[in-house]
């Protein structure tokens, strides 16, 4: 029995020992390494634009590894109020104000925007082509109601910053969301990030509002189209927001910043302004550095 | 129909050129899912001979309670161990999250259910007469352990894989405590479904047909070893 009990303690020591060899191998053992964690947007990382930027910021701070993970805004921003990132990359500007008026961000940085679009099959069939996010969104809820089969649209229904613009263009459609849009049977809620939400709506033919960066990347893979995409209520603009680092002692406010000063300097506007230009025809993001936030 | 044709031959392409991508995450998976395969090893194993062996007030209870938990859904033990190495979390001084290391815990804690209970099923399996034949002969209790152990070890063996089986398949945890990070936890299973929401299915075939591989190879060497 004292045998057995021996043996039990050896393991657990073996087993202890390897836990904490492995943790330290992989949280930056090495000397001098460090992380900076972003949390970003879907419609950011599915774009491509990122690995780019962080080749780039890495030759310039070779001890720095930049690691994306990528979410909707509202899971984004919550990853940073928990302090499990060092940064925020977001589109959804009330709820980055309020992230930075509850004490998390320390200031937000605007960088780039483009437009939202609401997408559609070619057919049409709610005949929204050419009109404004409002009457689109209406014609749509009214179609829809009309003809469930046929008018579909297909919502991102993750509290991300696209879905939270989807929310507030409903509302100024003057829809009553819970009653008249939100469980009504033309109504699909993917709970997905927004590529998987295009090949949903592609798949069953829907209208859905995409960031236009997303949408380009994805233009030659799928059958929609862009049917709606000028007007001030379909702008879109990202920011970056540091964690604060007198909330959260572990950020890596040192790296988020050099990263804040890295993307808003000329180098870093070019990389944003130019990507996707060879590949899509047009930009898929203008830098917005040093310039007044657009409102229209 | 093409599409799934096309994207079958490149994904073969991938694989012939050791495309370098493809390699690191397979090397990468491997390396993840093999860690909490053997902690899960070191700790159920011995666990499980405890269970078999000690009769206590229970027992069935608990052995009932191990086999519900074969069916752990892998989004709880993400949802638990997010909860537990999120920087606000009791662990959150560790700052695992997001790092392989939480994958492993997160991994192992996931399929240690499957490998005592069926650690246990392994020694089960055994006659009893092998028991009272080490003890009569005048084995220690741990000597009797071993030497029952030694019988059930083709059991045992099949315990390990399945447990194996569970973590280099699963993406409810690699996601959740990964965060799906590129060149650091991006694995076999969440680099297929980001990669097929990004229309890019030849890179997802070809690691499906990694991970189909890897089974392979492994059942493949356990027959042998059942052969000998």
């Amino acid at each position: 029995m004292e045998r057995n009990t021996k043996i039990m303690v050896a393991l657990a020591v073996i087993i202890i020992a390897v836990i904490a060899v492995g943790a330290y191998a992989y949280t930056g053992g090495m000397v001098g390494q460090q992380t900076l964690k972003i949390s970003t947007t879907t419609s950011l990382e599915d774009t491509g634009l990122l690995p780019v930027l962080e080749a780039t910021y890495e030759k310039k701070y070779p001890n720095v590894d930049v690691q994306f993970i990528a979410a909707g805004t509202g899971q984004a921003l919550e990853y940073g109020k928990k302090g499990d990132v060092d940064l925020v990359m977001v589109h959804s500007k009330k709820q980055e104000e309020q992230f930075i008026s509850e004490g998390y961000g320390t200031q937000r940085y605007v960088f780039a925007y483009n437009y939202f679009y609401i997408v559609g099959p070619a057919s049409d069939p709610a005949n929204i082509n050419g009109t404004n996010a409002t009457t689109a969104f209406t014609d749509i809820r009214v179609a829809g109601t009309a003809n469930p089969t046929t008018v579909q649209f297909v919502s991102r229904g993750d509290n991300s910053g696209t879905h939270n613009r989807e929310l507030a263009l409903w509302n100024s459609s003057g829809a009553d969301y819970n009653t008249s849009v939100r469980n009504q049977s033309w109504y699909i809620e993917s709970g997905k990030g927004m590529g998987d939400t295009l090949n949903i709506a592609n798949e069953k033919n829907a209208y859905t509002l995409s960031d236009s960066g997303t949408y380009l990347a994805y233009e030659g893979k799928i059958n929609l189209v862009p049917l709606v995409t000028q007007g001030k209520d379909l702008l879109n603009i990202y920011s970056m927001i540091p964690v604060n680092p007198q909330k959260f002692s572990n950020v890596n406010n040192e790296a988020a910043m050099n990263w804040v000063d890295f993307v808003l300097s000329p180098e870093g506007q070019t990389i944003i302004g130019e990507y996707g230009k060879d590949k899509y025809g047009q930009p898929l993001f203008y830098p917005l550095a040093g310039q007044p936030e657009p409102t229209g | 129909m093409s599409e799934i044709i096309n994207g079958m031959i490149q994904a073969v392409e991938l694989i012939i050129t050791l495309d370098p991508e493809l390699l690191a995450i397979t090397l990468r998976t491997l390396e993840i899912s093999i860690s909490s395969t053997l902690i899960a090893v070191f700790i159920s194993i011995p666990l499980g001979g405890l269970i078999y062996f000690k009769t206590f007030r229970g027992k069935r209870s608990v052995i009932n309670l191990i086999q519900t938990l074969y069916s752990l859904p892998t989004v709880l033990v993400g949802l638990l161990v997010f909860l537990l190495i999120s920087n606000e979390g009791p662990l959150g001084s560790l700052q695992l999250l997001f790092t392989p290391a939480g994958m492993i815990l997160g991994q192992t804690l996931l399929i240690l259910p499957i490998i005592i209970g069926f650690t246990i099923t392994a020694l089960s399996s055994v006659k009893g007469e092998i028991k009272d034949l080490a003890l009569s002969l005048g084995a220690s209790e741990f000597q009797t352990v071993l030497s029952i152990m030694k019988e059930a070890k083709y059991a045992l063996y099949a315990a390990v894989i399945l447990g194996f089986g569970r973590a280099i398949s699963e993406v409810g945890v690699a996601l959740m405590i990964g965060g799906n990070i590129r060149n650091f936890t991006r694995v076999i299973t969440t680099t297929m479904s980001l990669e097929t929401a990004k229309g890019n299915l030849e890179l997802s075939i070809a690691l499906g047909i990694i991970l189909l591989a890897i089974a392979l190879i492994i059942n493949l060497a356990l027959n042998q070893f059942q052969e000998k």
